[in-house]
């Protein structure tokens, strides 16, 4: 196993674009002053500091390819009653500066072994796009697909470059005109998309990612090849 | 470098409640739940299938299994615990037997500095000895009064509440003295090898 880059200092990088990836999620794309390499997996301390010296810290995974080597991205799903998310969906804008330090971590981190399969939950789609993405710059041999759950279409991160390698399911409604009523991932799901001898990488909220997980030892993956990362609260 | 930015419009919603503000670490924030963070898929394990071993650089290598563990001494920790991912979660507590009970038995020999702690599946952590004497550290089977649940580690974890929660390895099973520290699973991976929250040693090098 090669070591994965660790992290640096806190360095102030540049907000340089921001979209809406969904109504309730952003990403923004930041340039950092000292760039490093990373991994796709890893993730960034962002800290906001307020005019008092009140602090506050929180994680996000990146978005981009480390192939992408002029700015990272991470994506944003904006909590109602949270206080760093609604900050960085509503009032952070392209020209504004960020606080942040990485890359961080060195388990949830894919080095290009394959075949992979990637099921995320809701916003733990944001690790996963980063795997995605790099094998489409850098190993398109590498076997990989997707299992993505979301609420609702307007849930969907990425909807634009989820291709054929993604299997999408929805639930609480799909979009007009999908033959498939709403529901949860199934034994017969995971079973369906796993690989024998693969990784499985899993991201989302934690209940999901339990579920995932002894889904997966049930499709007869072994715990060790079950690479998760939980998100949200309990 | 980052001395005196501020983040434009950003004047913080989640100070801790008042007379709790010294509790908090630095770059830590005020959690009410408990949120649940593994590595894998969550362990099962039934507490007739349930060990603990202390081994090592001690004089007497010592097993037990639920039934014996239980008859051990108890004691309660009342306070704080500090996650990594940033949240702390105040006033709670925890019992269980407290690790000074379990070394009595097995007795340390002196070269011993570091423990090496091990869980059912495999997950380790390292922590100086130092650190689980003296009434810093349990092996915990008991939350706020329930049997601990087993997302949270259950039947019984490590606790050492003055470091990073990592450190308070789920579903322990063995500890191991050391005289040369040896990094557990976290710490090979970019965690760091301590992890004191009040010095913010979050990650290898802080
Ligand atoms: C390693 C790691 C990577 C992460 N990557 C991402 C990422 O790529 N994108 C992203 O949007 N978030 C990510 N998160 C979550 C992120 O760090 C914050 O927890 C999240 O943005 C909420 O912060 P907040 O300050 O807005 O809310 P807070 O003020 O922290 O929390 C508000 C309240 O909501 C609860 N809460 C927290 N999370 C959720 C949730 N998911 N659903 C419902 N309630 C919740 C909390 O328990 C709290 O009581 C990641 C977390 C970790 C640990």
């Amino acid at each position: 196993m090669t070591d994965a880059p660790s992290v640096t200092g806190w360095q102030i990088a540049d907000v340089v674009a921001a979209w809406p990836e969904t109504p309730t999620a952003k990403t923004l794309r930041l340039k950092l002053a000292e760039p490093w390499p990373f991994l796709p997996g890893q993730h960034v301390d962002v800290r906001l500091t307020a005019p008092d010296g009140y602090q506050a810290q929180r994680s996000y995974s990146i978005a981009s390819s480390p192939a992408d080597a002029h700015a990272i991205e991470i994506t944003v799903q904006r909590l109602e009653d949270g206080e760093v998310s609604p900050y960085l969906c509503d009032v952070l804008e392209a020209g504004d500066q960020l606080e942040l330090r990485g890359p961080i971590g060195g388990y949830f981190v894919w080095r290009g072994e394959g075949p992979v399969l990637l099921i995320g939950g809701g916003s733990g789609l944001v690790p996963l796009m980063s795997i995605l993405r790099h094998r489409r710059l850098t190993a398109p041999d590498v076997p990989m697909r997707a299992l993505v759950s979301v609420r609702t279409p307007g849930d969907l991160l990425y909807a634009g470059e989820l291709g054929d390698d993604a299997r999408l399911l929805y639930t609480r409604a799909g979009p007009p005109g999908w033959a498939e009523p709403p529901r949860r991932l199934t034994p017969a799901d995971v079973a369906d998309a796993a690989y024998p001898d693969g990784l499985a990488f899993v991201c989302g909220p934690t209940g999901f990612v339990d579920r995932v997980a002894d889904l997966l030892l049930q499709a007869g993956y072994p715990a060790e090849r079950i690479l998760t990362e939980r998100f949200g609260p309990t | 470098m980052s001395g005196g930015f501020i983040s434009r419009g950003f004047f913080g919603k989640r100070r801790p409640p008042e007379g709790m503000e010294g509790r908090l670490p630095p770059g830590q924030y005020y959690e009410s739940g408990f949120p649940v963070l593994t590595v894998g898929p969550t362990e099962k394990i039934e507490t007739d299938a349930w060990t603990l071993r202390v081994d090592g650089l001690v004089e007497h290598a010592v097993e037990w299994n639920w039934n014996s563990f239980q008859a051990l001494p108890r004691t309660t920790y009342e306070g704080d615990i500090h996650c990594v991912t940033k949240w702390s979660k105040l006033g709670t507590n925890f019992s269980g037997v407290s690790v000074d009970e379990l070394l009595k038995l097995a007795q340390p020999q002196p070269e011993a500095k570091y423990v090496l702690a091990t869980s059912f599946g495999g997950y380790t952590t390292n922590v100086p000895l130092a650190d689980l004497v003296d009434g810093k550290a349990w092996v915990a089977d008991t939350h706020e009064g329930q049997p601990l649940p087993r997302e949270h580690g259950g039947p019984a974890r490590l606790l050492v509440p003055h470091l990073y929660f990592w450190k308070s390895a789920k579903w322990v099973t063995k500890l191991t003295l050391l005289a040369e520290d040896e990094w557990g699973f976290w710490e090979r991976n970019g965690y760091h090898h301590r992890g004191d929250p009040w010095k913010e040693q979050r990650y290898t090098g802080d």
